[in-house]
């Protein structure tokens, strides 16, 4: 990358395990690149200000905010998203716990839901009640009272503890 | 009350019908495969960002747009008098609801913006943040006019007034006056009285609003994809304002990513972004972004009410009297007015007792802030705060534990369908057997033991119980009465598929309440077919027969009824049909499990997919003088009431640290009663989100405005919404009182939670705060107001 | 909600960096985290002509453990703090503090150096920082500069950094004498800016407490040094009326202002109670 400012960059990186190459505007946050560019719309944009946790993704393995993230800062990286992570590992075994619970409703926070979730139950798959809703206080729910959400975390991490997730 | 008899008998299993089933169409919104509004793209897409005012009433001098205009990928620039040629404009008024009165309002600001936020100048570019620069770059020319902000101010004489024509800012005024209400308050043994005020706060949906419009000038024809709860109604304000056909008008909800009652409204830069379609002839998106939700979206409750209640030394309640002053914006919402709260605030004061003489009077002011409209459970939390707040009071006065007070003062079980002398009539209410079964899940003895056990050691915890009712399944007597083109009637088109399974279209909405699989379950119970096999199409003008969709708690009693006659009706012609085929009875046979079998063995007549093969595909096997239906559409209106109310009681267990002021929420109980329920794991949950939200108005939610109108927490960093750390575990139990009103008889079960938990939670807390003397009734209860209720606030 | 146009420069070194600080001037912003930078952004709150990353500088990074002191680089990532073995063990009081910090997400990409640099009278760290007497490293062409953190913060969002400079990161002393911490926190919801937070430390003897150092969050335009309330407690024997008297003293130290929620004077009353608490934890297993 050049050391020269610029307002539109070429970058390169990896996302949902595909190589990715696009010349990006510099203002364009990591939110839109992934929804306009790579029409992944998974990633929800509920505010833009980094509160509410909707455009949850992963950044080199560790869940990021993508709207406090800029597509350039990205160069490099290994980006994962809902549409990569579904139907298996812990984020698998937590879809299927929401929807066995109703976790969710309209829908709009969950994929981020679950991604913040899953950091939890693989470093912390010993987690109290208190503690997951405490990882998960910055992820707003318009739609549930969170213990659904709660619950299947809880289950997916004892399910963790037992080995259980394939 | 179940008249006609036009129908068989329903039979089978119903074994869908209150199972906890998963919802299938949950699993593409876990996947990230949902598609909500601003996940659509379609070739040449526009997008549309407004201008706002930066003032809560001020004049426009002037507009300057040449810049704007000239920035790169700007399509064009609409002002208000250039929508005002295309738009008609709207008045939000119930023409039912005597006296009440609004101006004439436009999408983008003609002349005079009334509140900080109001849309004047929409920009149209290639992209949004192109159309954002250029919306940095229209200038406009103000002179500020004084602005009305405060409602109890908004009345007096010299206040300014925003229309004019009007005189002073008087929306609308609701008197009920029994008589009797001062002689009685003269002569009763105790009088308790209070003054209760409910914060403005917003839905605040994860989703925002947002819509694309795409007009093709070619057929002249305007599809519309948008977030909202209502597409029929929506496709007839977009004819009429826009002068086109209704034919001509497609409105499709896709994923609907919450909506709370906010998106049953009409908004202005949604109207102006469909003004910018059908001038470019192009798709245009606009996505209400955080921000501007806040100054944009309809706001609700912001009530003040001076309450008093008289009580007998035996701990009847006498009489009740009621002052409620609430401020809406500068116009009454279109096209549902602003003034269902203050309705039903004065309706439901002192329900769910019994009501001997009462006097209560609603007023609602026009001010210089958002619109105001229907939210959550309208009305319902401020009347139920209002009412169970006074009951502790009553109750502490006369010296009887609150939940025993609670119970004498119910309305008799015996007396039902009973009729508030405020109007409303309640079908049928649990009232005492909810109270038992909720004291028995908490343990509600043993709790006032361990509350009194702790607090010597300085641990200050309070139960707070809170009795409510909740309006569900409206009748015509809500909108269509008073001139609104919104159904009151639902509908359910289901086809027999040549596989021999079903195709549901209902005008049901979905927003994540779980429309979509109570019509599964209904359609598949109600025609006996496996509910894998029912596939169901909803938010689709083009697709779906005619409704009202989603609002006021009523999917799954009126929706859901007419999806189970559509199934019940399919049931009785397969019937008709294979006896034909069979030369049989219908009544000697039944649809189980996707077969018709005979009714008394079981043993297999014929497989749906053998009857949709014979009536599609081999007509020459029917005969000649028989026609299988095997499409049916059924509809649906309640009728009898103005509304079917639900019942209930939450309880609320907190701790309220008296050094901070701080609460901690410790459980929290709801026995609800929304008769015959579907699916239950989604009415609990649905019952705990509703809960939380109502914890949000009672702990944090609260629009804060500064004197000039301009609002001061306008982000998601200071304007505090509920989040998982700080929710409690909440314990939802059922009575079933199902409605006769309908066949399903399932009433209403969305809004009850938000409608009682703020009392619950107000009432715990003055519980808690009791030893002290202390007590809070403005809400939200912040740290700042129980201290200083403690008289700790800026002590030492 | 989209940020305004601006460009976008990674430097690979501090060189680099301060020729771009020197080119773009006051059009600059330097980014670390951006966890606060592009919220604004986003909000148009700020519209920089420049965005200069410094994530590419690795020498910024990593906490390093030195015979005399405990230095955390600039672009030390929240979350490496709170992971972070050495931090838990010679600088307990951060670690204390950073569960308060945010949220999970917002802590695997926020930054130590961003955290101090914006200065945020709310936040966590810079009272940490100043309670633990930490110095910070300041880079620019000229040199290398350090500049205590009570001296470091100058005013609301304002600090000593000048044109051209880069905050590289902190350095805490590392105390012969084991000490005692608290770090408590008064928020409306978990992971928010602190209506009021304290940070404390203190060596305990015989009951006596020394070396008091108290720092609150929230109590004013910078994070606030409460030195009258600490010189109430230094060298005094833990009682009821030494601690009421450290309480009273907070006013001599803080500032409160209104804010959306609460009076000054209730964040004062809060200030106090939480002294009481810190003190309280301090002395834990102390008659008094």
């Amino acid at each position: 990358m050049s050391t020269e400012a610029a307002d539109t960059l070429e970058i390169s990186l990896q996302v949902n395990g595909a190589p990715v190459r696009r010349r990006v505007a510099s203002r364009l946050h990591l939110a839109d690149f992934l929804r306009e560019e790579l029409g992944l719309t998974g990633t929800h944009l509920g505010c833009e200000h980094g509160v509410c946790g909707a455009c949850t993704v992963r950044v080199d393995g560790e869940i990021v905010r993508s709207c406090l993230v800029l597509a350039v800062q990205a160069d490099g990286a290994r980006v994962e998203t809902i549409e990569g992570l579904s139907a298996a590992g812990t984020v698998g075994a937590l879809q299927r716990a929401f929807h066995e619970r109703n976790a969710l409703q309209c829908g709009f926070c969950t994929p981020a839901m679950l991604l913040a979730a899953a950091e939890l139950v693989e470093r912390q798959p010993d987690a109290s009640r208190e503690d997951i809703r405490r990882h998960l206080s910055g992820n707003y729910c318009r739609c549930t009272g969170y213990q659904a959400i709660v619950d299947a975390v809880e289950v997916v991490c004892r399910a963790h503890r037992a080995g259980g997730i394939r | 009350m179940k008249e006609g008899g036009t129908m068989p008998p329903a039979r089978g299993t119903m074994q869908y019908i209150g199972a906890s089933l998963p919802r299938a169409n949950a699993l593409r919104l876990l996947a990230g495969r949902g598609q909500y509004v601003d996940d659509l793209q379609l070739p040449r897409l526009a997008h549309a960002v407004m201008v706002r005012s930066p003032h809560a009433h001020a004049r426009i001098v002037s507009i300057a747009a040449d810049a704007a205009r000239d920035a790169p990928g700007v399509l064009r620039i609409l002002t208000g008098p250039d929508v005002a040629q295309l738009c008609r404009p709207y008045v939000g008024v119930l023409l039912h609801v005597k006296g009440m009165r609004s101006a004439p309002q436009l999408p983008l600001a003609l002349g005079r913006a009334r509140w900080q936020g109001e849309p004047v100048v929409a920009v149209v570019a290639e992209s949004r943040a192109q159309a954002e620069d250029a919306a940095q770059l229209v200038e406009i020319g103000w002179e500020e006019l004084p602005p009305v902000t405060d409602a109890e101010t908004a009345l007096d004489p010299g206040a300014p007034v925003i229309h004019p024509e009007f005189g002073d800012n008087l929306c609308f005024e609701r008197v009920v006056d029994t008589g009797d209400v001062d002689a009685v308050f003269a002569r009763a043994d105790h009088v308790v009285e209070a003054t209760f005020v409910t914060s403005r706060h917003a839905p605040m949906p994860l989703e925002t609003r947002g819509i694309v419009a795409d007009f093709n000038p070619a057929e002249k024809h305007l599809t519309v994809w948008q977030s909202t709860q209502v597409p029929y109604m929506m496709q007839w304000i977009l004819a009429h304002h826009f002068g086109l056909p209704e034919t001509s008008v497609r409105v499709i909800a896709p994923d609907v990513g919450g909506g709370f009652g906010l998106k049953i409204h009409v908004f202005g830069d949604e109207m102006a972004a469909v003004a910018a379609s059908l001038v470019l002839g192009r798709p245009v998106k606009f996505i209400a972004d955080r921000l501007e939700s806040f100054v944009s979206d309809n706001h609700a409750r912001g009530h003040r009410v001076k309450m008093r209640m008289a009580v007998s030394r035996e701990g009847d309640i006498l009489a009740v009297d009621m002052d409620d002053l609430y401020g809406i914006g500068p116009f009454s919402g279109y096209p549902r007015a602003s003034v269902n709260e203050g309705l039903q605030v004065v309706n439901l004061a002192g329900g769910p007792y019994q009501q001997r003489v009462y006097r209560g009077r609603s007023r609602a002011v026009f001010q210089n802030k958002p619109m105001y409209g229907q939210y959550r459970a309208v009305g319902h939390p401020v009347a139920c705060a209002i009412t169970e707040g006074t009951v502790d009071l009553a109750a502490a006065a006369v010296g009887m534990d609150p939940a025993e007070f609670r119970r004498r003062n119910y309305i008799p079980a015996d007396r039902f369908p009973y009729t508030l002398v405020s109007g409303p009539t309640f079908e049928k209410l649990s009232q005492h057997e909810a109270l038992d079964r909720l004291l028995a899940m908490m343990d509600y003895t043993g709790l006032r033991r361990e509350q009194a056990e702790l607090r010597p050691r300085g641990v200050h915890r309070g139960i707070g119980l809170a009795s409510f009712v909740e309006n569900s399944n409206s009748s015509s007597a809500t909108y269509g009465q008073g001139g609104v083109s919104i159904a009151a009637q639902d509908a359910c088109t289901i086809k027999l598929t040549a596989t021999g399974g079903l195709a549901v279209a209902t005008s049901l909405t979905e927003m994540g309440q779980g429309a979509h699989a109570v019509a599964m379950q209904v359609a598949a119970s109600a025609a006996g077919v496996p509910i894998d096999r029912v596939k169901v199409v909803l938010g689709d003008t083009d697709a779906t027969p005619y409704g009202g969709g989603n609002f006021g708690s009523r999917g799954t009693g009126i929706g859901g009824e007419a999806v189970f006659q559509a199934a019940r009706a399919l049931r009785a012609n397969i019937l008709a049909f294979v006896a034909r085929l069979t030369e049989s009875e219908p009544s000697l046979l039944d649809v189980r499990e996707g077969n018709v079998v005979d009714a008394e063995s079981g043993a297999l007549r014929m497989t749906l997919e053998d009857v949709a093969r014979t009536a599609y595909f081999r007509t020459d096997r029917v005969p000649r003088d028989f026609q299988p239906e095997l499409t049916v559409t059924r509809s649906y209106a309640q009728k009898y009431y103005s509304g079917v109310f639900t019942n209930g009681i939450q309880a609320s267990y907190l701790e309220v640290d008296t050094d901070t002021g701080f609460v901690k929420l410790l459980r929290h109980w709801v026995v609800d009663d929304c008769g015959t329920i579907v699916n239950p794991l989604l009415v609990d949950e649905q019952i705990r989100g509703a809960v939380v939200q109502g914890i949000g108005a009672a702990l944090f939610e609260q629009c804060i405005y500064s004197p000039e109108g301009q609002l001061l927490n306008g982000s998601l960093i200071d304007y505090l919404v509920p989040m998982a750390a700080e929710m409690p575990d909440i314990e939802i139990g059922h009575c079933v009182t199902p409605t006769a009103t309908s066949e399903l008889g399932a009433k209403g079960a969305g809004e009850a939670g938000t409608a009682g938990a703020p009392a619950a939670i107000m009432n715990a807390i003055n519980d808690a705060l009791k030893p002290f003397g202390a007590r809070v009734t403005m809400q939200p209860f912040t740290p700042e107001r129980i201290l200083r209720a403690l008289g700790k606030a800026g002590a030492a | 909600m989209k940020a305004a146009a601006f460009s976008y420069v990674k430097p690979r070194s501090l060189a680099e960096t301060f020729d771009l600080l020197e080119r773009h001037g006051e059009g600059a912003r330097l980014l670390a985290g951006g966890q606060s930078l592009i919220a604004a952004l986003n909000m148009r709150l700020d519209t920089p002509r420049v965005l200069i990353d410094l994530n590419g500088l690795k020498e910024l990074s990593g906490i390093r453990v030195d015979r005399d002191s405990i230095a955390i680089g600039a672009l030390t990532r929240h979350r490496s703090l709170e992971l972070s073995e050495d931090v838990s063990q010679h600088l307990p009081l951060i670690h204390a503090a950073m569960p308060f910090v945010a949220h999970a997400a917002i802590r695997n990409r926020g930054t130590f150096g961003g955290s101090i640099a914006f200065a945020d009278p709310a936040a966590e760290l810079p009272a940490c920082c100043i309670a633990l007497d930490a110095r910070f490293v300041i880079r620019s062409r000229a040199g290398e500069r350090r500049v205590a953190a009570r001296e470091f913060f100058k005013g609301l969002y304002e600090t000593d950094l000048r044109p051209g400079e880069v905050l590289a990161g902190g350095e805490f002393a590392r105390s012969g004498v084991p000490y005692r911490y608290s770090f408590q926190e008064l928020a409306r919801r978990h992971g928010d800016y602190a209506i009021v937070g304290v940070a404390a430390c203190a060596r305990i003897g015989a009951g006596v407490l020394s070396g008091v150092r108290i720092a609150f969050c929230g109590m004013g335009p910078t994070p606030m040094l409460a030195s009258a309330a600490a010189a109430a407690l230094d060298g005094r024997a833990c009682s009821r009326d030494v601690i009421a008297h450290a309480q009273a003293s907070l006013a001599q130290d803080l500032a409160p202002f209104d804010d959306l929620y609460q009076t000054a004077a209730t964040r004062m009353h809060l200030a106090r109670v939480l002294l009481g608490r810190a003190i309280a934890q301090l002395t834990t297993d102390y008659e008094y």
